[in-house]
């Protein structure tokens, strides 16, 4: 052990005074930077709220899984003209009854915004009525979505018929089993809120939720782009 | 009932499998005699397997990965022996076995021993370095643990229950799929990673989140201990690279489960698709692995020169560099694979770039020993041995970056002893270092430094030995995972190599006996002090072992070596004031949602394996159960109150005040 530790007892490492700085290149410390329990987490005013951190936290989960998305999207693009001989997107997908799809799952994107208002108000009637209504219409998307497989799967156009399908069915499939997940968590919070009513952590989960519902939004936006308007236009 | 599974799946016939299982089960039929014997069941139940501190999950975590890597090292011996005895003879390997043993070796030691090793000293260093109390999602952190543990005992299981894929590391396309691998080998792989995998990118998120969110008032970006940074681009990379490694296996899945075709011969399947993604998450995966390890070197090189890190921001900036450039050369591990000599040029070119990253950093810890008072206690053996030896791996790296030598070297032995002698080098050498270097931090006593020192020469001399005449064998010529090698030429090589192998048992048996005999003479190995190597970040200010709440108060920090600075003022004659007053601190109660996680988890693995659905149905509604009562808890937390916080406190500067005054006395 050097003499280094020889010196008086460090006790505490809250010391203030001190200038050393090897690189010089920590900014001076005013004092004027500490956010208090609003704190960003930069590093000034320590750690972040549990809020931030929850709903932070919470983003860094969603870009990954739209990782998980990206590679779903991408062994599409590849695989998206290899039919195999089979059905191809033009022939099969219909139109009319994804832009029904789409309307379901927009709009109940749009009614849980607002019941996250709600839940902003405290308001417990209208946050359930909303996320009911978002469940509804999440629900009636998925089952849009697992009529237009069965309708397929009925045809002899099923994953198994050729590699376009099978990236098609797992892509498609991937994100309506997300919004299925979605459904049962919208369910189990729901309940939640009713016993717990608006305490920190369910108001933080209820955030999450929204975020999630939201995301899948933006998946689908590209599914109905990608997928269907260039696949009927090709 | 039962699907797929019958008497048949265990394998009567063939003894060395049979013979390791028991011996497998009996070592734990024996630790858990032993446990239930000396009543410490409700001990490890309270205070480790439910726990949710980021200390003791750490720890948890490098003691999955260092028993996983003496299985994996019993698989090396087995390759390394077997291979010599064809010289002469058959062998004692059918070949059959032989691929599930080179299959499993890399399956294991990448996923559950290099990972769990790097993410166990990522878990217990980064939030004491960060100055905070726990990361940003303790239960998730124990979920994380426990799904890992859970992809493991997969594996481990295939040993004994069907059989391990026989398909490479990397199960590549079509060889993975149904038609040329009907067994449960390629499902065994497949549930183990995808489950463990899971409870990586949870890691990958939590850690993330703390490094970007939870750090002590002061600690700017650039004041974050190097370590911090290389952790937070290691994990940054899991976020964005599992993902697609999840993808690629839920794809291969749906090919083997459902008929897809997405990687298949046949109906359009695109096997070189497969080979693209998952090296697409597969090389940010080598920098996952060692980002962490030069991290740590760096903090190691700093600490026993006693000197700052030369070139922190440039340090700062290589690891970044590395990290978004890990995504641009997957395709230098298929060069031959036909894309071409203008896409094989850049990836070349990309591969070789980011070997600069990698020399800025060689240039920085040199520069950082220049001129220091180099203390050479294990930890800095360690280092050195991989600076040394790291240099020549990476070389002969940026040699195979060249397409044109790849055409030549792809797929030999050449190939083998590159990537062994990075990754032994890197990850392992680099977790022996820190798992030394922070041991005395975690249990309170330093490791014997003789045991220690014996592990590291016969480590690298066994290194030396078996990975140096891999690369002559592999220049002439021979190719890799060769069940029978029947070539006079090559025996002197295969016979170094294997005697090297006998001298890395020497090494890995000296650590063993390092660990039993440090515990038997803890006494005298005690660190009073919480700063046995006179360290300079936030860890070593707190006492060994730290309390659960590590900071009785979050330090204030003012530049990027804070204890070090402390320490100089205190030199200096400015003590810091002692805290006048404690407050209570609030902790995450323990909670046995990971443990449950993971046994459902694991009936579930287990149930798709053999295509036992109603099991599965069973785990996934258990599963779904447990994060239920896990939602609807009430009380997440509890209080030390402010006279424990302050017991603790002073006892640790009363520790420290003992110990100053007998040096002092002592002169």
């Amino acid at each position: 052990m050097s003499e280094a530790t020889t010196g008086a007892l460090p006790s505490d490492i809250s010391a203030r005074s001190g200038t050393h700085d090897p690189y010089r290149i920590g900014r001076p410390h005013d004092g004027l930077h500490g956010h208090g329990s609003e704190a960003t987490g930069h590093g000034e005013g320590g750690p972040a709220s549990r809020f931030v951190i929850t709903a932070y936290g919470f983003w860094i989960f969603l870009l990954s899984d739209i990782i998980i998305f990206s590679a779903f999207f991408a062994s599409y693009a590849v695989l998206s003209r290899a039919t195999a001989g089979g059905p191809t997107a033009p022939e099969l997908f219909e139109l009319p009854s994804v832009a029904v799809q789409t309307g379901l799952l927009l709009t109940s994107s749009f009614t849980s915004g607002l019941s996250s208002l709600a839940t902003h108000r405290r308001d417990m009637a209208w946050t359930q009525i909303w996320l009911l209504t978002s469940g509804l219409l999440g629900a009636g998307f998925l089952l849009l979505e697992v009529q237009e497989f069965t309708a397929m799967i009925g045809e002899g156009a099923g994953p198994t018929r050729s590699a376009f399908l099978s990236s098609f069915f797992a892509l498609v499939g991937c994100h309506g089993l997300h919004v299925g997940l979605g459904l049962l968590w919208l369910g189990t919070m729901m309940a939640q809120l009713w016993v717990k009513g608006f305490r920190a952590d369910i108001r933080r989960r209820l955030h999450c939720f929204n975020l999630f519902w939201h995301a899948l939004d933006i998946v689908w936006i590209a599914i109905f782009s990608l997928v269907y308007l260039l696949g009927v236009s090709s | 009932m039962l699907g797929k599974l019958d008497w048949s799946a265990i394998p009567f016939e063939e003894p060395i499998p049979l013979i390791a299982a028991l011996v497998v089960f009996l070592g734990m039929v024996g630790v858990a005699a032993w446990i239930t014997w000396k009543g410490w069941w409700g001990y490890l139940w309270r205070e480790w397997i439910t726990s949710v501190d980021h200390k003791r999950i750490g720890i948890m975590y490098v003691t999955l990965a260092a028993l996983m890597l003496l299985r994996g090292f019993v698989d090396a011996i087995m390759m390394r022996t077997h291979q010599a005895a064809t010289l002469f003879g058959e062998g004692y390997l059918p070949s059959d076995h032989y691929d599930q043993v080179f299959s499993a070796h890399g399956t294991i030691m990448i996923f559950f021993a290099a990972m769990p090793f790097i993410i166990g000293l990522m878990n217990f260093v980064v939030p004491l370095q960060l100055g905070v109390r726990d990361v940003a999602f303790p239960t998730l952190n124990s979920v994380g643990f426990w799904l890992t543990a859970t992809g493991a005992l997969l594996v481990n299981l295939s040993l004994v229950i069907g059989e391990f894929a026989r398909t490479g590391w990397l199960p590549y396309a079509p060889l993975s799929e149904l038609e040329y691998s009907p067994g449960v080998g390629v499902d065994y792989y497949l549930w183990a990673i995808q489950i463990s995998g899971v409870g990586t990118l949870l890691t990958g998120v939590n850690l993330v989140t703390t490094i970007l969110k939870m750090r002590a008032p002061g600690m700017g970006y650039l004041r974050m201990p190097i370590f911090c940074w290389t952790a937070l681009a290691s994990n940054l990379l899991i976020v964005a690279a599992f993902p697609i490694l999840t993808a690629t296996l839920a794809m291969l899945t749906l090919d083997r489960y459902f008929g897809f075709h997405f990687f298949t011969n046949e109906a359009g399947g695109n096997p070189m698709m497969f080979v693209n993604l998952i090296w697409a998450w597969g090389h940010p995966e080598v920098y996952i692995l060692v980002l962490p390890a030069f991290g740590l070197f760096s903090e190691i090189f700093s600490t026993f020169s006693s000197k700052p890190l030369f070139g922190y921001r440039s340090m700062v900036a290589a690891t970044l560099f590395i990290c978004i450039v890990s995504f641009m050369v997957w395709l230098h591990h298929f060069f031959t694979m036909g894309a071409g000599p203008n896409v094989n040029a850049a990836f070349g070119i990309a591969t070789s770039v980011i070997a600069v990253g990698t020399g800025v950093k060689i240039y920085n810890w040199l520069f950082t020993m220049y001129g220091g008072r180099i203390r050479f206690d294990t930890p800095m053996l360690w280092a050195l041995g991989f600076i040394t030896t790291f240099t020549i791996g990476g070389m002969t790296g940026v040699l195979l970056a060249v397409p044109a030598a790849d055409f030549v070297l792809h797929n030999s032995m050449f190939l083998v002893a590159h990537f062994h002698n990075v990754i032994i080098s890197g990850v392992l050498f680099g977790a022996f270092a820190g798992f030394t270097y922070w041991f005395p931090k975690a249990f309170g006593f330093r490791l014997h430094e003789g045991w220690g020192k014996a592990a590291f020469w016969f480590t690298l001399a066994g290194f030396i030995l078996v990975f140096a005449p891999l690369y002559l064998v592999g220049l002439q010529g021979m190719t890799r995972r060769l069940q029978s090698v029947p070539v006079d030429a090559w025996a002197p090589y295969l016979l170094v190599a294997l005697a090297g192998i006998g001298v890395m048992m020497l090494g890995a048996a000296c650590q063993v006996i390092q660990l039993f005999v440090s515990i038997r003479r803890r006494e005298e190995l005690r660190d009073l002090t919480g700063d046995p190597w006179d360290g300079r970040s936030l860890e070593w200010s707190t006492p060994s072992p730290p309390p659960d709440f590590n900071f009785a108060r979050l330090p204030h920090v003012e530049d990027e070596e804070p204890y070090w600075t402390i320490k100089q003022r205190a030199i200096e004659g400015q003590p810091p004031e002692a805290p006048e007053s404690y407050e209570p601190v609030e902790m995450p109660k323990n909670s046995p949602t990971g443990f449950v996680t993971a046994f459902f988890a694991t009936a579930i693995g287990f149930a798709l394996i053999w295509h036992i659905w109603w099991l599965a149905l069973i785990g996934a509604i258990g599963a779904y159960g447990t994060f239920v009562v896990f939602a609807w808890r009430d009380e997440a937390e509890y209080e030390i109150p402010a006279s424990e916080v302050q017991r603790i406190d002073r006892a640790r500067l009363e520790a420290r005040r003992t110990w100053h005054e007998r040096r002092e006395a002592v002169g």
